[in-house]
């Protein structure tokens, strides 16, 4: 299955930042998002997720097949990574927490408060929801910030196995994560070109 | 949802949590108001209805903030926006979770509270039988207080603001309601209105509350 976007229009908050974007990702392949700061690759995933309704053009997937990892880790300092992992499987409905554990060397952690977490250690954490979603589209928001080099190693091999089931992956980054089967796409070429609607508080919030 | 119940509760009990802000303020106020007013039994039986019922607002209103707010720091909230569960049953569960936290709790103080208010007798099952009934609606209103400033940093004034006009007419039967049972007479039409009222909050803010959060995520 392809996902594709067909000329998509993006807003974030009252502003249009992207207009005419079309793009195709074949199952078991990668879309590398780049552009410079600003240039609306996090509300181009923002609205592939669902949570910013597109202002024109269309997608060929819904919401639903989509596994959204934003900048912000979403933890909770007052959980424990076991708890943590349980509550995000229980709310996906996933009944084997053990590939995600896996993926990202989670064991040793299980036991301990968020809170008593590094940087990369809570993002690794973050990601390893991703597994837990059963979802076939990762659209992933910076996902390798604050990890070192091994971790990150690993993200990639996670990344890849994702790929191999025949699934796809859209990733904003500015790394090379080493990716065989991957096209990039710089959004920073779909500036809008015609002003924005006269009520964007209101407009599409009710559809 | 059974998994962002427990969650909601288990970060409500531990450290930070807020758990019992609610509790201890109702606590503090019923406490202090029989040094305010003074050596008088008999004003303070016939104002104690009124005081536990603004008080059991004024302690409900002051976690509602934290409903969404710390959801949305984090970005706790865009996930559960995206994930399976829809947000109608995310604004459910916690205003449940809101009311398991402060409105029982609030409801189970009522009743020696009174005593220390020097509460009519007769009019302490029907304190407590309002608060039961009164104070889900508290929670469901609030939770779509805090979906409409979920975006705001310290949004907790325009909360109040909000909510209070909406609260009005639980206020006011439950207050009615315990003051007809001090005095003797039937409390049942303030306490079926009031039921109404909470049944009707039950059914429609969940929606309101998911649509703001939706304008909110945008």
């Amino acid at each position: 299955m392809d996902y594709a976007a067909t000329n998509l229009a993006c807003r974030r908050g009252d502003r249009t930042v992207l207009a005419g974007l079309s793009f195709s990702v074949a199952a078991g392949k990668a879309l590398i998002l780049r552009g410079a700061n600003g240039s609306g690759k996090t509300t181009l995933l923002r609205c592939l997720a669902g949570l910013t309704p597109p202002v024109a053009g269309s997608l060929s997937f819904a919401a639903d097949d989509v596994a959204y990892a934003a900048h912000d880790n979403g933890l909770k300092a007052q959980l424990r990574v076991a708890e943590t992992i349980e509550f995000w499987a229980s709310i996906y409905g996933a009944t084997d927490t053990a590939p995600a554990v896996d993926a990202f060397t989670l064991s040793p952690l299980m036991t301990r408060h968020v809170a008593a977490l590094s940087a990369g250690q809570k993002r690794r954490l973050s990601l390893s929801r991703l597994l837990l979603t059963g979802r076939p589209l990762w659209a992933l928001d910076e996902p390798t910030v604050s990890l070192d080099s091994a971790t990150v190693t690993k993200f990639a091999d996670a990344v890849r196995a994702h790929l191999a089931q025949g699934r796809a992956a859209i990733i904003a980054t500015h790394i090379d994560l080493g990716l065989d089967a991957a096209d990039v796409l710089d959004v920073s070429g779909f500036k809008p070109s015609v002003a924005d609607a006269q009520d964007p508080f209101l407009d599409g919030a009710f559809t | 949802m059974i998994a962002l119940l427990r969650r909601d509760l288990v970060l409500a009990v531990r450290a930070g949590g807020g758990f019992g802000l609610g509790l201890a303020f109702f606590l503090i106020l019923c406490v202090l108001v029989p040094f305010g007013v003074g050596p008088e039994p008999a004003l303070l039986g016939r104002i104690a209805p009124g005081v536990l019922w603004v008080g059991a607002l004024l302690a409900c209103l002051l976690s509602l903030d934290r409903i969404f707010q710390l959801d949305f720091e984090d970005g706790t909230l865009d996930l559960l926006a995206t994930s399976p569960l829809p947000l109608e049953a995310v604004a459910s569960v916690k205003a449940f979770a809101h009311w398991l936290t402060t409105g029982l709790p609030l409801v189970l103080a009522a009743a020696p509270l009174g005593l220390l208010l020097n509460l009519p007798g007769a009019a302490m099952p029907w304190l407590v039988a309002g608060l039961a009934l009164g104070t889900p609606a508290l929670s469901v209103i609030g939770t779509f207080g805090a979906a409409l400033t979920v975006g705001l940093k310290r949004g907790g004034l325009l909360i109040s603001l909000l909510v209070l006009p909406l609260y009005m007419p639980t206020l006011l039967f439950g207050a009615e309601a315990a003051r007809r049972g001090a005095e003797g007479l039937s409390p049942t039409t303030p306490l079926l209105l009031m039921a109404g009222l909470t049944a009707g909050c039950i059914a429609v803010m969940p929606f309101a509350t998911a649509a703001a959060l939706r304008m909110n995520l945008r």
